[in-house]
């Protein structure tokens, strides 16, 4: 089949790939924060956690020859910022949203400062499964070469969420963050549950970031994320702290941000930067739809300090 | 440790004489205030001096680029000056909501607004005499950027959606319908290499300060600053606003309107930073282009936490702050440092400053009162 046969029918497909291909970021920062918030506690500073990990991975891929690595690099990193995070949360008296800005605008200017010698050189990319080879359609099998990363996020879903209802792990959790008295009761630190829950939500975050930079779009630069970790926060917030509603949310965003892209292969060129804007509007919509100022979100954390 | 320093600091009150203790029981929370974030920048400034130490750089060389690119010489103060008035602006768009208990961070997206508003403004008004021209700029960019917050502060109250992340979100939407319309319907089409909207003209500048270089944006910093402080502190309103930021259901229960204190002062901080907005253009680009998301919008919430939210402390804050970020070309051409190092620098006087929040009252010699 020619290329050209398929005509329009590359917008549909391209979204239908920008879902698999751009959603693993949102997949990994929104299941990291829901684990987090989960504990009562929220991580505004995951955006420069996504950034940090992306230029580690990018680095570390680059000075290792394995990818591999460097994600697992950006995990670590993403780990650290997590401690961090929580470390300054547990002094009494620290509000976790500013700290959560705070980390926002250190991770990115950090990652800029080291990341500055890694803008030229191309670094080994993670590998990619090819499940369109079925099909001759180029644009098809573009659309279906997926990465591993993203098959793990889909299994971490239904992971998290039995582990969230089943798990003593998951339990403790949710206790710390339904009532924190009731966690202390029981005779376990709050703090310390916390503490491991932002470490790891920024694990995971930062592995999201890894995608980033050595799979889609696959380089380092300083416009690599731009908020992709702040949709990612606000989206835990209408997916209802629920693991698998991340993954179909994650999806939706994914198809959402390719949609500028997709229509600018097929010529429509005129709203570019509107289109490129979409996740952003559709966090805003979902969420004016979805919230409401009379009653308290169904299935939030009762600790939670941006709910309250 | 602290409860020991606590108990020791009563036993000497009760001997000190009376009107030393009255003088730490009247001003011991001001000292705080002011010892409190300094011992905080102190504390970054050391932990970024071990940063560049790991990078082969010298921090001392690094303290006197950073003392002299910024406070050095009447080039560098100028320089300096110029950076903190959208600064001052900004800063009070995260200050002015948090006196309600909001946290805003979205100061950068109201900028862009602000300024693409006073733009069409003075492109609509070209012909017109520029004094005319420049009122009507500064009311566009105020209405348009105070209409852009208000937009949160009213999704907070009706719909209950949270204002710092819709804030954020709309830097970025902010940002797309400015390169929207920079790339199509407002752009100049000489503008080859970097879209950019038609200049405003000349005349139409705001112009210096006689007898120096810094723009009339700084004066606009200083007033309204100065003007938050009076509607704040010294005002019914102001009054009310922070009853309802201490505690909305006292608030209700008074009778205050909530909903008009919310969407009023976020339309007043929304209007601080499209005034930076329309400063920028007005006396620093001359036109709009993606040149403005320079990130005074950022640094603004770092100044307003810096100062504690207060809009008097603003203006010395963000001195300092502008002080910081003009150093930063001295640090790159002399030092060899990137430029992002103003940006891990900030960060890191963040984290300290918000680390430092523990410390309040707990620093034995300032109680005055126990």
């Amino acid at each position: 089949m020619a290329d050209g046969s398929i005509g329009l029918w590359t917008v549909p497909l391209a979204v239908l790939g920008g879902a698999i291909r751009v959603s693993t970021p949102f997949l990994f920062v929104s299941l990291g924060e829901c684990i987090t918030e989960r504990s009562g506690r929220i991580n505004l500073g995951l955006e420069g956690t996504l950034v940090m990990g992306a230029m580690s991975a990018y680095g570390i891929s680059y000075v290792t020859g394995s990818p591999w690595l460097g994600v697992l690099a950006a995990g670590i990193t993403g780990a650290l910022l997590g401690a961090l995070h929580a470390g300054i949360c547990s002094l009494p008296r620290v509000n976790d949203v500013a700290v959560g800005i705070a980390l926002m605008l250190f991770g990115t200017g950090l990652a800029f400062y080291l990341g500055k010698p890694l803008i030229e050189p191309t670094a080994p990319r993670l590998p990619a499964i090819d499940f369109g080879w079925w099909s001759d359609i180029p644009q098809v099998r573009a659309a279906l070469r997926v990465n591993v990363l993203f098959l793990i996020g889909v299994a971490l879903a239904p992971i998290l969420y039995w582990a969230f209802r089943t798990t003593r792990w998951g339990l403790l959790i949710r206790t710390a963050g339904e009532s924190s008295d009731a966690a202390r009761a029981m005779g376990h630190s709050v703090l310390l549950i916390r503490l491991r829950a932002t470490m790891v939500g920024g694990f995971l975050a930062g592995i999201g970031g890894s995608f980033l930079s050595l799979f889609y779009p696959g380089s380092w630069n300083e416009g690599l994320s731009s908020g992709q970790g702040i949709t990612a926060v606000a989206l835990v917030i209408f997916a209802r702290w629920d693991p698998l509603l991340c993954l179909w949310a994650s999806l939706a965003f994914g198809g959402a941000a390719a949609l500028g892209p997709a229509l600018q292969s097929v010529g429509v060129t005129s709203g570019y930067h509107l289109f490129n804007a979409a996740p952003y509007i559709l966090t805003l919509a979902i969420m004016i739809i979805t919230c409401s100022p009379k009653r308290t979100l169904t299935g939030a954390p009762a600790e939670l300090s941006i709910t309250r | 440790m602290t409860a020991e320093a606590a108990d020791s600091t009563e036993a000497v009150g009760t001997v000190a004489p009376a009107a030393d203790s009255g003088f730490l029981q009247r001003y011991g929370g001001t000292i705080e205030y002011v010892l409190i974030p300094g011992a905080a920048l102190v504390g970054a400034l050391a932990v970024f001096g071990i940063f560049v130490m790991l990078f082969g750089k010298s921090p001392l060389d690094l303290y006197f680029y950073m003392y002299y690119g910024a406070f050095g010489t009447w080039f560098s103060w100028q320089n300096t000056l110029t950076r903190a008035a959208p600064l001052i602006l900004t800063a009070l768009c995260t200050a002015l909501p948090a006196q309600l208990g909001m946290v805003i961070i979205g100061g950068e997206g109201a900028l862009l607004i602000g300024a693409l508003s006073a733009t069409s403004a003075a492109l609509a008004l070209q012909g017109l005499p520029p004094f005319i021209v420049q009122i009507a700029m500064v009311c566009a960019g105020v209405i348009g950027g105070g209409l852009w917050i208000m937009l949160s502060g009213a999704l907070r109250q009706y719909r209950g959606v949270n204002e710092t992340i819709s804030s954020l979100l709309l830097v970025y939407i902010a940002l797309a319908i400015l390169n929207h319309l920079v790339e199509g319907l407002m752009r100049d089409p000489a503008s080859l290499n970097k879209p950019s909207t038609r200049e405003i003209g000349a005349v139409n500048m705001i112009g210096a300060i006689p007898g120096t270089d810094v723009h009339w944006g700084l004066v606009f910093g200083l007033i309204a600053a100065i003007a938050s402080y009076i509607l704040i502190y010294h005002t019914v309103f102001g009054f009310a606003a922070r009853i309802a930021g201490g505690n909305i259901r006292a608030a209700k229960i008074v009778g205050l309107g909530v909903s008009k204190l919310i969407l009023t002062v976020c339309f007043l901080a929304g209007g601080a930073a499209g005034l930076a907005g329309m400063v920028e253009v007005a006396a620093v680009q001359g036109r709009t282009n993606a040149n403005l998301a320079a990130g005074y919008g950022f640094t603004g919430i770092l100044v307003a936490f810096l100062a504690r939210q207060n809009p008097l402390a603003i203006i010395p804050v963000a001195i300092l702050l502008g002080g910081i970020s003009a150093s930063g070309g001295l640090l790159q051409r002399r030092l060899g440092l990137p430029d992002a190092s103003v940006l891990v620098l900030q960060g890191i006087i963040f984290v300290f400053v918000l680390a430092s929040d523990a410390l309040y009252g707990r620093i034995g010699f300032l109680k005055g009162k126990s």
